[in-house]
């Protein structure tokens, strides 16, 4: 469960999320929307700890996070880039945090094999990431983060650079994805099709507070 | 093609930047016409300059290797990261490119006659000694490598060092795992224009570490010490090989796909 409290962030004197409150269920798939500019971006970086709030607090699962460090909170992140390492090859990528946190050769290569085969990049495993499609790159990233075995995803826009065909497939392996891994998902997003297709729970954020939610089962409050 | 005045206007550019280029390989030229390739050979082969070449190619691998090592976390820290005084430290961090060569020397040589600086002498031995060529190398080469790294940082995105950190990663792990792989030809372009400012370093080797044959004399060193006996032949000799390892250099580092 994730719980926002009267988060705001200021840069250089604008406030770009003002006192913004929510709680998200444990297991649910939200999705965020709002224009450009909007602190969407912002507000996914202060959940994983990349930036500090200027007040208020991010508490997941009940605890309060709001001072730890990115590492320690568990949860995956996928920018809108991906972000993947360069010059490494997709094995290593999704092996990346299994092999930090020292897990046995053995169960790392079960790991990534299994995450593979779910995402269907098998084949790509010994390639390295400079030779692969958008659509490839993005079930790496998501596999890199998945591996890291968090219980919360942060989903930057992870659908625009695919073109229409292939957003169908990746909406259904997200879909998938987070049922398979009970992940409680926040995805941020600029399509009305992908967030009506993912999500259970809609939020919208304008000029830096959240719009309350279309849907039953969250609190919401400016 | 008609000469308009958009044309006439890059033709004059490309005249401006072909009499400079022709300037400097007429100087080049001159140069290597001087003497014959064979009183080249011969200058070369001789017991002392070979041994200043050795002692050349020795320290400014080791004053290259160390200002790398500065380069690499100081250049990180000044790309990654805002903070109060930044531009102050950036502005501090040039002071050895501005500084004239033998300000460097005499700085280095004065530090050494403090309190701080005979406690570390008791140590490593710097002052008219082989390390001190290595020091006064360094502190020179070092800003140029600072540099460098900044630069390559400043080029990579950030992003992925972000995505490491929610993988589990300490900002040192980032900096190793992901931002330094990432950083390798940046790498080698900061050691080689370490090493080649090394290499033509004089005035702070002169000042502190002395030009005694065979002891502490480099390339530069045994250049000034040929022109001061009137020996031109050997100067040039000495010249036209520097001249060789810096168009070396820069082959390397126009390899990595760098700039100098």
């Amino acid at each position: 469960m994730i719980q926002l409290d009267q988060l705001s962030w200021q840069v250089a004197g604008h406030t770009v999320l003002d006192q913004v409150s929510v709680t998200i269920p444990a297991n649910t798939y939200a999705v965020l929307m709002g224009s450009t500019g909007c602190g969407k971006t912002s507000l996914l970086e202060i959940l994983c700890g990349l930036r500090k709030p200027t007040s208020g607090r991010v508490l997941l699962d009940g605890v309060d996070v709001t001072k730890l460090e990115p590492r320690e909170r568990g949860i995956g992140y996928l920018p809108q880039d991906l972000a993947l390492f360069p010059g490494l090859s997709v094995r290593e990528q999704i092996a990346f945090a299994p092999k930090l946190r020292g897990v046995l050769p053995e169960e790392l290569d079960q790991r990534v094999n299994r995450l593979a085969e779910q995402l269907g990049i098998v084949p790509l495993l010994d390639r390295r990431i400079e030779k692969l499609s958008g659509g490839e790159k993005q079930r790496v990233a998501l596999a890199r983060a998945l591996a890291a075995q968090p219980k919360l995803l942060l989903l930057d826009e992870p659908l625009s650079a695919l073109d229409e065909g292939m957003r169908g497939e990746a909406v259904g392996m997200l879909k998938r994805v987070q049922q398979e891994h009970a992940l409680t998902v926040l995805h941020v997003t600029h399509s009305s099709a992908e967030a009506a297709a993912l999500g259970q729970l809609h939020l919208k954020l304008a000029e830096g507070r959240l719009v309350p939610p279309a849907t039953q089962g969250a609190n919401c409050t400016r | 093609m008609t000469l308009n005045r958009s044309n006439l206007c890059w033709l004059a550019l490309a005249v401006i930047t072909a009499g400079y280029l022709l300037f400097w390989a007429l100087l080049l030229a001159a140069t290597a016409t001087y003497s014959t390739p064979e009183s080249w050979l011969q200058v070369l082969q001789s017991p002392e300059i070979r041994h200043a070449t050795w002692l050349s190619l020795v320290t400014c691998s080791l004053a290259a290797g160390f200002a790398l090592l500065l380069a690499v976390p100081v250049g990180y820290l000044m790309s990654r990261r805002e903070f109060r005084g930044k531009s102050w430290l950036d502005a501090a961090l040039d002071i050895p490119i501005i500084l004239p060569p033998l300000v460097v020397g005499l700085c280095l040589l004065i530090f050494f006659q403090t309190r701080i600086g005979k406690a570390i002498e008791v140590v490593i031995p710097f002052t008219y000694q082989l390390s001190g060529v290595v020091l006064a190398q360094f502190v020179v080469a070092a800003a140029f490598a600072i540099r460098t790294m900044r630069g390559t940082f400043d080029h990579l995105p950030a992003r992925p060092e972000d995505v490491a950190l929610t993988l589990g990663c300490t900002r040192f792990q980032a900096l190793w795992h992901v931002a330094l792989p990432a950083a390798r030809r940046g790498m080698v372009a900061a050691f080689c224009i370490a090493w080649a400012r090394s290499l033509g370093e004089f005035g702070p080797i002169l000042v502190f570490a002395g030009a005694t044959r065979m002891k502490t004399e480099v390339l530069p060193t045994t250049v000034w010490l040929e022109l001061s006996v009137g020996n031109l032949e050997a100067a040039v000799a000495v010249s036209l090989f520097m001249v060789g390892l810096a168009v070396l250099v820069l082959v390397a580092v126009r390899a990595t796909g760098e700039k100098v």
